[in-house]
């Protein structure tokens, strides 16, 4: 509203301070997470180890006949127990890359429709890319080292036909799913994410300096041609990383499947971020008008999910060809119904919760029904990763431990330290954004 | 609408303008029943104390009503009354309907919508527009004073109106 806002540009500078205490924190939620996951360690090598060898032996008694065309049964003759640390390594890796970079995307989509409002909080997402530089290394030495461990299509012999274990099928795909095409495709895609946010984060700085638009038409530049890259990397990330490990399996829509998880999650963590530094007193200038937007992004975004995931489900479960329900089988009543009750609250953490509880206007503008439904949203969509990539890799040996509890802390606090110490680097406000003046009159 | 009301009709220039008179007028105790603007204007619903509307939850029971009809009729057509069984599934499958119940959903509240909009502002075929100043279509911005519903009289809101930056104030019966 006119002449309501208390704020004018040239006071809305300031600097988010990562206190010793707040670091203290941190660090101590790392330290929590390692000696979870050295427990879970310890747990698995010894009782569970044992458990894990009958589990194969039945598993493997039982699907025999070796579906061909199926998911369910590559991977029972090699399970070792210390293949749950890899996967669980490999599962926060892609999950911890996709809300890094949905940082870099939110700015580039606000910055390619020229958007106004966003500007007061555009520098939080901006720091996200940030902790590429840990997921990047995490997935390249887990491929190089233990990719076996999660890709079928590595197994030693797979595409030989002289070997026993040639597969017709895999061998037919190993044009595109090769460990050296592989791992171009991925030191492509983080090359060009950390190129493309490098130099927009300079960009950005620069303007807090020096002012003017010129930068400004720069970053719209930057946005467009990383649009561009995000359209085809999301796509081709999702196939490789994710979607290949089901190798037998595969869907045109889960390219989008992936993204659209990668998206929601990446937009709630932002929205956390936000209320979490207006609860610490930083940016009193975003009002409920922005949380509403933010809001309306979370909302959207978990139905256009549902919608997506709703899609694959149902072409498949609708055609009803044995190559394709594998996939829902496996998740459904397969390996022992391990992976059914995590199918089941995918569907209520990542639709029905938020879409309850954000259908007003009153809740988008209510931080304590945002903080809940971003709760929800963050676990839902790491179950949604840990649905996507623990069947297929561990099979009937997955399950919840402290394996899984200690590496999810370790890469949570790790995330938070590194965008903590990114945000100190420049004003929370982007103050000489040239719409800044715009989003403190948010009004909507 | 009730014919043969007399309202007084407040012609200001400037969209600031008619926002700061708007709690002017308000504040001397004068409702006003609408102001007409060739834009919109951030606020002004705020500014003349309108309720908010009631339309999001016309819009809920509407897909709520959509939503029932179209899962009563695929239901009763494909189970009861001549079950069909599609791709070996049960005939009651519900994933198969959910495309269905969502574009039944949809429908419904969007015509709902329009047509429970278009009726709470008394637009039909064939109605007489209710014009206070035809300006208010072009350059200038309206406020509508019912004198029916003021307590103030005429000349009394006259002024207040003049005070408040009207260029001109008009008499207008409906």
């Amino acid at each position: 509203m006119a002449g309501h806002s208390h704020f004018s540009p040239a006071n809305v500078e300031e600097h988010f301070e990562f206190t010793s205490e707040g670091r203290k924190r941190v660090i101590l939620a790392f330290v929590a997470g390692v000696v979870a996951l050295v427990i879970g360690i310890f747990l698995l090598s010894r009782g569970e180890g044992h458990e894990a060898a009958h589990a194969v032996a039945a598993h493997g008694a039982e699907h025999g006949g070796h579906l061909s065309g199926g998911a369910v049964s590559h991977h029972s003759a090699a399970y070792d127990w210390t293949n749950r640390i890899w996967v669980n390594l490999w599962l926060n890796g892609v999950f911890f890359t996709g809300i890094a970079i949905i940082g870099m995307f939110f700015v580039s989509i606000q910055y390619l429709a020229k958007a106004g409002w966003s500007s007061v909080l555009k520098r939080i997402p901006e720091a996200f890319p940030k902790f590429l530089f840990v997921t990047f290394p995490v997935l390249l030495l887990v491929f190089i080292f233990k990719g076996d461990v999660i890709f079928h299509w590595l197994h030693h012999g797979i595409t030989d036909p002289a070997s026993e274990h040639y597969d017709k099928i895999i061998a037919g795909k190993s044009g595109y799913l090769n460990k050296t095409f592989f791992l171009i495709r991925m030191v492509v895609f983080f090359a060009l994410w950390l190129i493309l946010w490098r130099s927009m984060r300079k960009r950005s700085l620069d303007e807090d300096l020096n002012g003017g638009t010129t930068n400004f038409y720069s970053m719209v530049r930057i946005a467009t041609g990383f649009i561009v890259v995000m359209g085809i990397s999301s796509s081709m990330s999702a196939w490789d990383w994710v979607m290949s490990i089901d190798t037998h399996w595969f869907s045109t829509m889960f390219g989008w499947y992936m993204f659209s998880s990668w998206h929601v999650t990446g937009l709630a963590t932002i929205t956390l971020t936000v209320l979490f530094l207006k609860d610490k007193g930083y940016m009193q200038y975003v009002n409920a008008n922005h949380l509403h937007d933010l809001g309306k992004f979370m909302f959207a975004f978990s139905i256009f999910w549902t919608y997506v995931w709703f899609a694959q489900f149902l072409l498949i479960y609708y055609a009803n060809f044995p190559e394709e329900t594998i996939y829902f089988l496996e998740r459904w009543e397969g390996h022992d119904k391990v992976y059914k009750a995590t199918e089941i609250l995918n569907v209520f953490f990542n639709f029905f919760f938020p879409f309850l509880i954000m259908m007003t206007r009153d809740a988008k503008r209510t931080p304590i029904f945002l903080k809940i439904c971003c709760a929800f949203i963050i676990v839902g969509h790491y179950l949604d990763f840990y649905q996507m990539i623990m069947p297929g890799t561990l099979g009937p040996n997955g399950g919840y431990g402290l394996v899984e509890f200690g590496m999810v802390t370790i890469f949570a606090s790790a995330f938070i330290y590194v965008i903590s110490g990114e945000l100190t680097k420049a004003s929370l406000v982007a103050k000489n954004h040239p719409f800044l003046e715009e989003a403190l009159h948010h009004d909507i | 609408m009730d014919t043969n009301q007399k309202y007084l009709v407040g012609i200001y220039e400037d969209e600031d303008e008619v926002l700061h008179a708007v709690s002017e007028v308000r504040g001397k105790g004068v409702k006003i029943e609408e102001v007409y603007t060739p834009f919109p204007i951030h606020g002004l619903d705020v500014a003349l104390g309108h309720p908010r509307t009631r339309i999001p939850k016309a819009a809920f029971l509407f897909g709520l009503t959509g939503l029932t009809c179209a899962l009563s009729l695929i239901s009763y057509t494909m189970v009861f009354d001549w079950p069909m069984i599609i791709g070996g599934k049960d005939a009651f499958a519900l994933p198969d309907w959910i495309p269905v119940s969502f574009e039944g959903t949809v429908l419904f509240t969007a015509f709902g919508m329009v047509f429970t909009f278009l009726a709470s502002n008394g637009l039909w075929p064939g109605k007489e527009p209710r014009l206070f100043d035809l300006r208010g279509t072009d350059d200038k911005f309206i406020m509508a004073v019912n004198l029916g519903s003021n307590r103030l009289s005429e000349n009394e809101i006259e002024s207040v109106l003049k005070e408040s930056g009207a260029i001109e104030v008009n008499v207008k019966q409906f």
